[in-house]
């Protein structure tokens, strides 16, 4: 059994962020991070490695070459190996690119599973998953609080408005997780040191049996504008007061506002 | 030269910086206000393979040069110093085996203190034996195949919970402290030996400080460390490098409540303006700064002659300790200064870091035994030798 858990890495969740002049993300010295909601599927993946239900975690990422620290931290928190997709015609890619690069990526790699987070923190377009899986013309798992592999099965756990729902489906699938997994462990000093001495692959487009054509100048959308989000007001504070003086206070606050 | 951390060393701090600020730093005042050892960081520490730094890979561990293993204990200190002491006295007892011990030993014990699995502690201090080492009194004598340990320790930090100790005694009481005191492994569950008292202090409050009490507690010959007599040689090589990790911690506790008054001089609003823009907050976070940052340096810089094998280290060692623990403490009172009144109550941490710094001054040799060790390695260089009555060796 054998699990491929798709990572992207992304700017530091309280950096600044900032566009270059066509719009795109400027990553040039920003720290950056795995994608908080990806640490997660990590978490997951590594899991059913810990229980004995998978042999195999590897991760993917298609990005700049800078991507494979984040690669390298997966890897310090565990699983056996990683590849990179990097290629100058990927300069600016959007999710359909992303998807179409991943999924070949993933014919190639044939795990049981290919995990992901729901959402990337920056982008947040949640489209990849079901992209990816609608390009392999996989079974989608998508957003669960638990995933499990038996047999020749997966099935996830997902939140409902009623409690929750257990979907199931014939391996192999295309899966996503949420932040219901559970929190994501710390690399160990032993992880880090070992993760220096784990394969790492690079591949470039062609490696995944793709061209720069096949792309269509690497994104079908166009970001038209982006700017940082208005400036709230100051957050007032109600302190220091006897509680039945402050609960007035907050009171009158939300009657002004005609909240309550 | 390079004088520059390394990518490892970057990536170990960020490591140990976040695990400290998720998971440390928000247990901190509980375990100063219930002065109770947190067994929870303990096993989180040893899971994350920072108990084990000292360690060769054989036995476990992970063998960090000692500028890592000293990272690892400043970014510990820097939330918490009481669970800094933790991978402290694990290279602190294990020291004397590292340095005399032979492969049996270390195969025997290594292990189970790289994982964490056991904790030990290091027993040298009696109640009339502080800086002055020689004037101990503990008995260990000779029978058979066994030695039998009569005596007591006191100020033994972790000594109530250890699995295991290093514990110094004559052997040839007619011959003294320096030349007639032995090094021994004791294991803590051996009939006879108690830890009858644990005190109350005033820093460090969640790492127990006890009293050992030893009645005719057998220990085997092969638990015997180097040959009779090597006793003092081993304590002193101990603590030439033990104290190291007293300086990290206090470069730790120094960044920490360097990093809080910083925090809230630029949260607190006085004279209509931030607190953090009057000049004279300014000059005080500055002064704090650079002083910490000289401390960290001559830290790494003794450290660096550890793994070079310095002949002249305990002149680096003292030196780094000497300046480390007054600048955390130095640096403390004056966070405390920039928070006012508000860092005088427990709300904030800063008055914890200030009573734990005062430890750094005192343990592992006083501030006055440090200025005696490189005084005597001053004057050696200069080829002018020590008067007889300052020549007396010293140490914890």
């Amino acid at each position: 059994m054998k699990i491929v858990v798709c990572i992207k890495q992304v700017p530091a969740t309280g950096a600044d962020k900032r566009y270059t002049d066509d719009l795109r993300l400027d990553r040039a010295g920003v720290e950056a991070i795995i994608n908080p909601l990806d640490e997660y599927a990590i978490e997951q993946a590594l899991r059913l490695q810990d229980a004995g239900t998978v042999e195999t975690v590897s991760y993917l990422s298609m990005g700049p070459e800078q991507a494979s620290e984040a690669l390298r931290r997966a890897l310090a928190m565990g699983g056996d190996d990683a590849t990179l997709i990097t290629d100058p015609a990927l300069v600016g890619a959007d999710e359909w690119t992303t998807a179409k690069v991943l999924a070949a990526a993933l014919d190639k790699l044939a795990p049981d599973v290919a995990l992901m987070g729901m959402a990337s923190d920056d982008a947040r377009g949640s489209l990849v998953p079901g992209a990816v899986a609608a390009m392999r013309n996989l079974p989608l798992l998508s957003y669960g609080a638990e995933l499990t592999v038996a047999g020749d099965e997966a099935r996830v756990r997902r939140l409902s408005s009623t409690g929750f729902d257990w979907i199931a489906a014939p391996l192999p699938v295309v899966a996503s997780v949420t932040d219901q997994v559970g929190e994501p462990r710390y690399a160990s000093l032993k992880g880090i040191m070992a993760a220096k001495r784990k394969p790492l692959e690079t591949w470039s487009l062609a490696d995944v049996g793709l061209s720069a054509d096949d792309l269509h100048g690497a994104a079908l959308t166009r970001v038209t504008d982006a700017r940082p989000p208005e400036a709230k007001p100051p957050t007032e504070r109600v302190e220091n007061l006897p509680a039945a003086e402050a609960a007035a206070k907050i009171a009158d606050w939300l009657a002004a506002r005609k909240l309550i | 030269m390079t004088y520059l951390p390394t990518p490892e060393h970057e990536e170990l701090r960020a490591m140990v910086r976040e695990l400290a600020e998720e998971r440390i730093a928000p247990r901190a005042a509980e375990i100063d206000e219930k002065a109770e050892f947190p067994w929870d960081l303990k096993e989180l520490l040893a899971k994350q393979d920072l108990l084990g730094t000292c360690f060769e890979e054989r036995h476990g561990g992970t063998a960090l040069d000692t500028i890592a293993q000293s990272i690892v204990v400043e970014e510990i200190a820097r939330a918490d110093a009481t669970t800094s002491l933790i991978p402290i006295v694990q290279k602190l007892g294990a020291l004397p085996i590292l340095i005399a011990g032979n492969d049996e030993q270390k195969d025997r014990y290594f292990p189970r203190l790289a994982s964490g699995e056991w904790l030990i502690a290091f027993g040298l201090t009696e109640a009339a034996a502080g800086s002055d080492v020689a004037s101990n009194h503990m008995r260990a004598a000779r029978d058979g195949d066994q030695y039998v340990l009569n005596g007591s320790k006191r100020f033994i930090t972790h000594g109530s919970i250890a699995n295991v100790l290093t514990v110094f005694a004559l052997t040839d009481p007619e011959a003294g402290g320096r030349k007639g005191m032995s090094a021994f492994i004791v294991e803590t569950d051996t009939p006879g030996f108690a830890a009858p008292r644990v005190e109350h202090k005033m820093g460090i409050r969640g790492s127990p400080t006890a009293e050992l009490t030893f009645d005719d507690v057998r220990v085997p010959v092969e638990n015997r460390l180097g040959e009779e007599g090597d006793g003092f040689k081993i304590a002193m090589a101990t603590l030439d490098r033990s104290r190291l990790g007293i300086a990290a911690q206090a470069v730790g506790i120094a960044q920490g409540a360097l990093d809080a008054a910083v925090a809230y001089a630029a949260d607190r609003m006085q004279f209509g303006q931030r607190v953090v823009d009057f000049q004279g907050i300014q000059w005080m976070l500055a002064d704090m700064a650079s002083q910490t940052e000289a401390a960290r340096q001559l830290t790494y810089a003794a450290a660096a002659r550890v793994d070079a094998a310095a002949s002249d280290l305990p002149y680096w060692t003292s030196s780094a300790k000497l300046v480390a623990g007054d600048t955390a403490m130095r640096v403390t009172t004056d966070a405390v200064q920039v928070l006012g009144g508000y860092g005088y109550i427990t709300e904030y941490p800063v008055e914890r870091m200030m009573r734990d710094a005062k430890i750094t001054q005192l343990y592992e040799g006083t501030q006055q035994i440090q200025r005696l060790v490189v005084a005597r390695q001053l004057l050696q260089r200069a080829g002018i030798g020590a008067r007889p009555r300052e020549r007396r060796e010293t140490g914890a």
